[in-house]
């Protein structure tokens, strides 16, 4: 079994082994097994560090066997510099999460660790396949552990909240459904990724096909104005749901974008460049003023998300190498610094049953450990220099600038309203005078909390000092890709 | 006509026939109330019938018997394979529950399943008109005596009432559009009919006028709109044992003469069956998965549901033939072919689950019967939740996998109208998730009315639990399956 295998099957392994015998009577031994899941899942990741090379663009740790043979399905994987580091994301992500379930949750526990154990070993799959199908199944089989996810432990309007989540995003990805099937026809009955990179193709076609990606990938990340679901969602999730949404799953969309849209159909990726970059920018500026008047404080961040991930999708479809590889280190920065957002906000939900900024006030006198991360994880979410936030963001608006100055302009106003919301929602939380009696009774975290903070304030720190590991992963594949991107498909 | 081989085609029938009778008699000296001895026996016919047809299946020949009156290709015995383990697997479900309405008395509720599957075998091997006809009849004539069986009980006796009378009216559409076919090319056999037709003598008009009753007659028979009246009304009327015995095997067998019939001997007309195929289909899956919102009462919910997948199951055979060429031909039927057997083996696992439920003079078929399943037994919620992606499609349930064959046989033939009609069916596969999205809701998100758990006898708990787990692992590994259709029709299409 391969090391990509390891990496996919192994969490899905302990889950189904939690369902099938865990009990809510024997509760700390399901946590134990699923902490352990999860750690052997991220371990099992770690060879990936030692075997990766990144003097190539191609598909590395590659395995192939056939699936489906009626319709030439294979099981194939590998990873390239653009999918690497999402393998070990999300192995990471997944031990935080099991350890902030910990005590919070306390039925139906088996299912719960189950639920995101597999879910990681799925969200693992969709970076890692490189087979039409298999990315699909992969693709949509995480909607059903998250659906359970928000439905079973979610907040008062969950089920609205599950089902908006569901529908919304099964309604775009049907149609790439389509394109997928209809890539097969047009490749004379191939679902390989790389071979449809190469297929050449019509400008029309290019477009429906750009158009069919863009409806699943563009709900998934979400771009302006297909975000509406993120926020509803995020409220009503349970803090590990939030953070897995926000720190991973928000990515599938924007990995989309790099592995479909743009080398299959880079023709019509160019042509409506502009229309990606207007939507981006819209996300950026104008989602980032309404992150400003929210009243809830994960509703604020799940905002934030939205226009973080704006950057993201701006720093893709400006096609040069610092847009692109800035993108995907926002991505990966997005994804510790929402995760670590969204569960600071869970440890003062559990305390204090309140999501409202109106609810709390001097949280600094009773909480001083917590808000000190708390602290780092905002000054990372407006992009300080020296956390993980800066480092893609700066290369981003650096990418814009080269590619017309006033969208790099206009990116960079971000920095400020991020600053703005972000500072302003964590004075209004955490400093002046302790607020009311629940903010005199908090406690300061305890060993299990710190623990979950301090492993992804490492992370968040590691990347803002020292972005090279991670550049330096991406640069070839993102060199090879933008030649790729440059060249027409158009048949001659 | 009565050389060996001629009776072999027709060995595993032979072998129903008999045990049918014998179980009929046996019956008549078992005393017990839950009829073990009648149930273990008719369990075992089914096994060595559905081992029978497996074994011929795998010989891979093609062989007519009494002068093509019955054919015996991989694809019947297949079929009939599937069916006889379909009808297994309901009586296992059915016994407790039909051991505590009354139903075992008699024993009818097994030698009636047995006519009823051969009838269902003379009709997935029939190679003329009137054998396939005898063996709907037998089928149907069975099903009504089924949905009839609790003579005391109101509402399944209407259903009966409701069933007969529409269903004979399709029988007659059936019959007569065969007579139409018969006056015009002078034969009974479906090859013959087939050769009469491509040789192009005969008015296209008559044929065209009996091909018409022929297609309303199979519609009625799968419940395709317009003609799906009596589903809705059949399915939640009848006894839920009963249901299954109708909405499960017997589908099977309806996809079979709609092969028999429409490709094996009407081939040439191709061209005007996909037209009305391809009407019933968008109107199935506009109506079925409309309908099926607005539905409280969980059987007639899967009743629309039904018409819906059935909306799918004709897509499958649209996209067969494209401008005169039959290239497509195979992928197409046999897309339609693994979408029917995924299908039932969803069918069974869910009407499994009801009747499970129920108890005791409480029917458990209200939707908000399942509420907090999950609480009450995890195993069965998830059985239920698996049944329910799968029906919606979504992957890595079998399911999926059938939507998918069959869009891809619709987006192979590169004709505009197919593709949208395979956007079409997407989109309404998308309103048909938020109502199987719903039952997993209340099974999940609800809290259960009562605290009882559930539960079953170990032989209901085990083939529950292997019907399950089968929807989840054929969408892991479809491959076998789907190469396994592809074959049974490639070796019928090439005759």
């Amino acid at each position: 079994m391969g090391l990509l295998s390891l990496a996919i099957w192994t969490p899905i392994a302990f889950g189904v082994i939690l369902l099938a015998l865990g009990r809510d009577e024997q509760v700390r031994a399901v946590r134990w097994l699923a902490l352990i899941g999860a750690l052997v899942s991220f371990l099992v990741t770690l060879p990936l560090l030692q075997g990766f090379d990144n003097s190539t663009a191609a598909m590395q740790f590659v395995e192939k066997a056939s699936w489906i043979e009626r319709f030439n399905v294979n099981y194939h994987l590998g990873v390239d510099g653009i999918s690497f580091w999402f393998v070990l994301l999300t192995a990471f992500i997944n031990v935080i999460v099991v350890i902030a379930g910990w005590e919070v949750i306390e039925r139906k526990v088996n299912q719960y660790m189950a639920a995101f154990l597999i879910l990681s070993g799925l969200m693992i799959g969709v970076f890692c396949a490189l087979d039409g199908i298999l990315f699909y199944v992969f693709f949509e089989a995480t909607l059903i552990p998250m659906y359970l996810i928000i439905g079973i432990w979610g907040g008062p309007n969950k089920i609205y909240a599950a089902f908006k989540f569901f529908l919304y995003t099964l309604m775009g990805s049907l149609l790439t459904l389509i394109a997928l099937i209809y890539l097969y026809t047009a490749s004379n009955g191939s679902f390989d990724i790389l071979s449809w990179h190469q297929l050449p193709l019509a400008g029309h076609v290019q477009t429906l096909l750009f158009f069919a990606f863009f409806a699943a990938f563009a709900v998934k990340v979400p771009m302006w104005p297909v975000h509406t679901w993120l926020p509803d969602v995020h409220v009503e999730a349970p803090t590990g749901g939030s953070a897995v949404l926000a720190a991973i799953m928000l990515k599938l969309g924007a990995y989309g974008f790099l592995r479909f849209s743009m080398p299959i159909a880079p023709d019509a990726a160019r042509e409506w460049g502009t229309l990606m970059i207007v939507l981006s920018l819209v996300a950026v500026v104008y989602v980032g003023l309404v992150a400003m008047v929210q009243q809830d404080m994960k509703k604020l961040v799940a905002y934030s998300s939205v226009a973080h991930m704006g950057f993201v999708t701006l720093g893709f479809f400006i096609f040069n190498p610092l847009g692109v590889s800035g993108g995907l280190v926002q991505m990966i920065a997005h994804g510790f610094v929402s995760g670590a957002m969204f569960l600071s906000i869970g440890v003062l939900y559990d305390r204090v049953h309140s999501r409202e900024i109106a609810s709390y006030g001097g949280v600094v006198n009773t909480m001083p450990k917590f808000a000190a991360f708390a602290l780092l994880f905002a000054m990372a979410n407006c992009g300080l220099p020296g956390t993980a936030g800066f480092v893609g963001e700066w290369m981003v608006i650096l990418g814009a600038v080269k590619f017309n100055f006033w969208i790099g302009a206009l990116a960079a106003t971000a920095l400020i309203f991020g600053a703005a919301y972000t500072l302003w929602m964590f004075k209004r939380v955490y400093l002046g005078p302790v607020g009311n009696d629940h903010v005199r009774e908090l406690t300061d975290i305890n060993a299990r909390e710190f623990l979950m903070l301090a492993l992804l304030a490492v992370a968040v720190l590691y990347m803002g000092l020292f972005p090279k590991p991670f550049t330096d992963v991406m640069d070839v594949s993102v060199a090879e890709l933008l030649k790729h991107v440059a060249l027409s498909k158009l048949p001659q | 006509m009565m050389d060996p081989t001629s009776w072999m085609t027709i060995y595993p029938e032979i072998v129903l026939l008999v045990m049918a009778c014998v179980i009929a008699l046996v019956d008549l000296t078992v005393t017990s109330p839950r009829r073990t001895a009648t149930h273990v026996l008719t369990l075992l016919t089914l096994a060595g019938v559905a081992w029978l047809n497996a074994s011929y299946a795998l010989a891979d020949q093609t062989q007519y018997g009494w002068g093509h009156l019955v054919v015996s290709d991989p694809l019947g015995h297949w079929l009939k394979c599937f069916a006889a383990v379909a009808v297994l697997v309901t009586l296992v479900y059915a016994r407790p529950y039909a051991a505590d309405r009354d139903m075992l008395r008699g024993g009818e509720l097994f030698s009636l399943s047995l006519f009823a599957l051969l009838g269902m075998s003379f009709m997935i091997s029939g190679q003329n008109f009137i054998v396939i006809y005898l063996g709907l009849e037998l089928l149907t004539l069975s099903s009504y005596a089924l949905v009839a069986l609790r003579r005391d009980h109101a509402v399944a006796t209407e259903a009966a009432m409701k069933y007969f009378v529409l269903g004979a009216m399709a029988s007659g559409f059936l019959l007569y559009g065969m007579s139409m076919l018969y006056g015009a090319t002078g034969s009974l056999q479906l090859d013959e009919v087939l050769q009469a037709i491509a040789s192009g003598q005969i008015k296209h008009q008559v044929l065209v006028f009996g091909l018409v009753f022929i297609v309303a007659g199979l519609a009625f028979k799968i419940g395709a709109v317009p003609f799906h009246m009596w589903i809705p009304d059949v399915y939640q009327g009848a006894p839920t044992a009963a249901t299954l015995l109708i909405g499960g095997a017997p589908k099977l067998a309806a996809f079979a003469i709609m092969v028999r019939l429409l490709v094996e001997g009407l081939m040439p007309l191709a061209v005007d069956w996909q037209q009305m195929l391809s009407f019933l289909a968008i109107a199935s899956l506009l109506i079925g998965n409309l309908a099926a919102i607005a539905q409280t009462n969980l059987k007639r919910m899967l009743a629309f549901s039904t018409i819906a997948q059935m909306g799918f199951v004709l897509l499958g055979f649209v996209a067969g033939v494209i401008n005169g060429q039959t290239t497509l031909a195979a992928n197409a039927y046999s897309s339609a072919m693994f979408y029917v057997v995924g299908y039932v083996l969803t069918t069974l696992a869910s009407f499994g689950i009801i009747m499970l439920l129920a108890r005791q003079g409480f029917e458990s078929e209200e939707i908000s019967d399942l509420a907090g399943l999950n609480q009450r037994s995890p195993l069965y919620a998830g059985v239920m939740s698996v049944c329910l992606f799968s029906l919606a499609g979504i992957p890595p349930m079998v399911g999926f996998y059938a939507k998918l064959a069959v869009l891809q046989s619709l987006i192979a033939s590169g004709q505009g109208f197919y593709i949208g009609l395979a956007i079409y069916a997407v989109f309404m596969s998308l309103i048909g998730a938020f109502y199987y999205l719903r039952v997993v809701k209340v099974m999940y998100f609800d809290e259960p009315v009562t605290a009882t758990t559930v539960s079953a006898p170990a032989d209901v708990r085990v083939v529950l639990s292997v019907n399950g787990v089968l929807v989840l692992v054929l969408g892991i590994v479809p491959g076998a399956l789907m190469a396994l259709c592809a074959q049974a029709v490639k070796s019928m299409l090439a005759l």
